[in-house]
């Protein structure tokens, strides 16, 4: 029950560093520039010098290495998972072996490679949610998608929409954890039995969940269309992003990076 | 004579039936001035007409028959609706249900940018309007982190940063503890004395309605009685009728005066009641 309470939308560190002032459409770029290199780049030298880069971003946004290395921990399950199968599963020079299973040289340097790879990755991409609120980062993915509108993509619609959900994520969480309490009251039982036994207990909650959530979605509705609400066409915004030279540095230096590592290593 | 800022004209409402077949008259031959200004309370108890009545002052209902005048635009104009929806704010009961954005400010924010308000001025008219409601130390956090009587304050100011010149607020406290009440009613009430906003405010509390202008009784889509709290409150014997409650002094007073006290009709507050009974000088 605690654990419900516990969780965080995003995990968005507030601050005032070079990184957390850039726009998050720079932000949203780079990221995407990031996961190609990690695509291209073959090979040691390469995984090390952007290593170093992302080191570099880490250091100058000023974020504790541990909220960094926080979100490394959920994935260290798959991470091992990778590392395991490369090392088992690669053909080429024995190293040793124990009955039907042979650690390769091949194996070993493959599998640290996709390891690499992963955790880059994913230290990379956390930097994008740890420096932007998640309102910002709708604002830019709204504003990166704009320009798509012509092909049929609704960048307003998608926006409007992670914001809700943002918005109501914590609002049902509370909720679920109302209507379980009151289910136990009346003798529900949420822990024990086997695996049917416990997503057919779920059904008490689910229901009324999914009632209260849409008679809540009507509310909504309406409310937004009191406050004159009429989709995207001819809205302001509070805070209009600007794309400052300090983005256009950063998003020049990360491509130049970005063409060098990748073409060379 | 002055115009009204609201006016209904034998206004008929009735919600349609899925299938056909006779559906619910919710508002029937309802006529209603509200001038600029004014605070006016509706009172009524479940299912008397008086939330489709708020629904009908900003054209989310349209009237079936009859006319609802807004500072001199027809809510039926399809092209006028959001002219008066800006012109009249509309606060709902369940404070969860209708804020939108992650944080007090952007929340606010959400109507004058439905208008296409330039953003210098959103900015200083979140601020003004968080200042007038008090949550202005509160912009930057998340709406779960507020009290129901925060949220629903911040539900105001996020009106209030439209520029109306009405809000409607539909049973604003009813999902509230007595100190979240409290606290929304002060505010509305600040809110019509400081800045002359027009209110019209619907609940089903008694004691909400002794600061109103004027009283509107609802019963079974119709205006039963009208008038000043006091007038109101004076009919004790027809408000019960209607189910209604009186406040707990007027009912001291009627049954003081049962008992053969001189105590005069609608007496309302707890002030006057001490004057009356231990009259000093």
């Amino acid at each position: 029950m605690r654990m419900l309470r516990s969780v965080t939308i995003g995990q968005h560190i507030p601050g005032d560093s070079l990184i957390h002032r850039l726009d998050p459409r720079t932000k949203i770029l780079s990221s995407i520039v990031l996961i190609v290199l990690l695509f291209v780049v073959k090979g040691f030298i390469g995984y090390g010098l952007v290593a170093l880069g992302i080191a570099l971003v880490v250091r100058a946004s000023n974020i504790p290495l541990r909220f960094v290395l926080r979100g490394v921990r959920p994935l260290m399950v798959i991470l091992v998972f990778t590392l395991t199968l490369h090392l088992f599963m690669t053909d080429g020079r024995i190293i040793f072996q124990i009955w039907f299973l042979k650690v390769t040289w091949e194996g070993l340097i493959r599998g640290l490679m996709m390891g690499t790879r992963l955790l880059l990755l994913i230290i990379g991409t956390s930097m994008l949610t740890l420096t932007t609120s998640p309102m910002q980062l709708t604002d830019g993915i709204e504003t990166l998608l704009r320009p798509g509108k012509k092909i049929g993509i609704p960048a307003h619609e998608l926006a409007m929409m992670m914001t809700i959900a943002l918005r109501f994520i914590p609002t049902l969480l509370e909720e679920t954890e109302k209507i379980m309490k009151a289910q136990m009251a009346r003798g529900a039982d949420f822990q024990s039995g086997g695996i049917t036994q416990r997503a057919k207990s779920l059904i008490p909650l689910l229901v009324p969940l999914f009632v209260n959530a849409f008679r809540r979605a009507d509310d909504l509705a309406i409310a937004m269309e009191a406050r004159g609400y009429r989709g995207g066409e001819g809205r302001t915004k509070l805070r209009e992003l600007k794309f400052q030279r300090s983005d256009m540095m950063a998003l020049g230096f990360v491509l130049a990076f970005a063409l060098v590592v990748g073409a060379f290593f | 004579m002055r115009e009204p800022l609201i006016r209904f004209t034998d206004v008929n409402f009735i919600y349609a039936k899925a299938h056909g077949g006779e559906g619910l008259a919710a508002l029937k031959d309802v006529n209603l001035d509200v001038f600029e200004g004014e605070f006016v309370a509706v009172l009524g108890h479940n299912g008397s007409g008086k939330s489709t009545l708020a629904k009908h002052v900003n054209a989310l209902l349209t009237p079936t028959s009859g006319q609802v005048i807004v500072d001199g635009l027809d809510t039926v104009d399809q092209e006028k609706v959001w002219e008066i929806r800006q012109k009249v704010g509309m606060v709902f009961q369940n404070p969860d249900n209708q804020l939108v954005a992650t944080t007090v400010e952007e929340d606010v924010a959400f109507g004058p940018e439905n208008l296409g308000v330039p953003s210098l001025e959103i900015q200083s008219r979140v601020t003004s309007s968080l200042e007038a409601v008090g949550m202005l130390s509160y912009r930057l956090h998340s709406p779960h982190q507020l009290s129901g009587g925060q949220k629903q304050r911040v539900a105001i100011a996020g009106v209030i940063s439209m520029l109306p010149k009405c809000i409607v607020l539909d049973e604003p406290t009813a999902m509230l503890d007595p100190n979240g009440r409290s606290e929304v009613m002060s505010t509305i009430h600040s809110l019509n004395r400081e800045k002359g906003i027009t209110v019209l405010h619907i609940t089903h509390h008694m004691d909400e309605v002794i600061g109103a202008d004027r009283v509107i009784v609802m019963d079974e889509g119709r205006i039963v009685l009208q008038g000043t709290p006091r007038e109101v409150f004076s009919q004790v014997e027809l408000l019960r009728s209607l189910h209604l409650d009186v406040p707990q002094v007027t009912d001291l007073a009627e049954r003081l005066r049962k008992r053969g006290f001189e105590i005069p009709q609608g007496t309302l507050t707890v002030n006057e009641m001490v004057m009356l009974l231990c009259p000093s000088d």
